[in-house]
């Protein structure tokens, strides 16, 4: 059984964070697994100065939120997918609704359509409450 | 194409651009040219970028980085007078997987600038700007909070 295959089947939060610390980038971002449950992987950006963009504001750096976003698509696209490979971005459109400020942020992805090849998500993240977005995306994923 | 306050502060030293920027330098971020509405800035190969570790490729996120910023650079490049600005929209699509051990160029046009909002278009590359790893298009909000870029507020 392959890795991802053992991933679906024990499905706790734990062995998607195992996922995410293969990923040098995740680690590098600060990037862990909160919860995974019944509305999919929550993901969690740990708040450090290196991904502040704004120094003034502080607010996290456009990029940062963008690659966080990538991550929660991909990751519950891993989780309601087959195969073992990662899926693969082919577009992302990001809204940026209010800037991050210097504290910890959340991301959630909802798949609208998962076809055979290609994957529609939408992925929306936050700090203080879900009800104040700070970013939302929709892209495309080819699925494996 | 008219002088722009900003080249002139940066005139000796073009990464004072991104200096000010901690996730820039987190990842080595590097001011490569700097013109009028035109930026060049390059992401440094770093394993701690790499979003597959079978393949060595980094993360998509690596070129929002790149390009988010690279937009950013334009626009306030573009700018005749300080403003602050903040991104409002972007959206990239990823064309080919960057090849890993090989630096990352991010070059971002600001084609126009209305009151309110600058229009930006980009594209990562390795070699040549027709061969394209990502490209991307943005909008900025201008004077969207009271923080001003720090080579402008230097002046102050």
């Amino acid at each position: 059984m392959g890795f991802l295959e053992q991933l679906r089947e024990r499905g706790t939060a734990s062995d998607y964070q195992a996922l995410l610390e293969h990923i040098p980038y995740a680690r590098f971002l600060g990037i862990t697994v909160d919860e995974v449950g019944e509305r999919g992987v929550l993901l969690r950006l740990r708040f450090d100065p290196r991904i502040v963009g704004n120094p003034t504001l502080p607010a996290i750096h456009g990029g940062v939120i963008g690659a966080f976003l990538e991550f929660a698509a991909i990751l519950e696209l891993v989780r309601q997918g087959e195969g073992e490979r990662l899926p693969k971005p082919i577009d992302l459109a990001i809204d940026y609704l209010r800037s991050a400020g210097p504290a910890d942020a959340f991301a959630r992805a909802t798949i609208t359509k998962h076809g055979r090849r290609v994957a529609n998500v939408r992925v929306e993240a936050w700090q203080d409450s879900p009800e104040r977005l700070v970013a939302a995306a929709h892209g495309h994923f080819l699925v494996p | 194409m008219g002088t722009r306050p900003v080249l002139d502060l940066v005139a000796a030293d073009r990464q004072l651009l991104i200096s000010h920027i901690p996730h820039a330098q987190a990842i080595g971020l590097r001011v490569v040219d700097a013109r009028p509405d035109e930026a060049w800035l390059e992401v440094p190969y770093s394993e701690s970028l790499v979003g597959n570790p079978e393949t060595g490729v980094v993360h998509g996120g690596v070129i929002t980085t790149l390009l988010d910023n690279a937009a950013g650079t334009a626009v306030i490049l573009a700018l005749e007078e300080p403003r602050s600005i903040a991104t409002l929209d972007l959206r990239i699509d990823y064309m080919k997987p960057a090849t890993p051990g090989r630096d990352i160029v991010g070059y971002c046009h600001c084609y126009k600038v209305t009151k309110n909002v600058a229009f930006v278009r980009g594209v990562a590359y390795h070699d040549a700007v027709d061969d394209p790893i990502a490209t991307m298009v943005a909008t900025f909000m201008l004077g969207a909070n009271w923080t001003l870029p720090a080579v402008f507020a230097r002046e102050t």
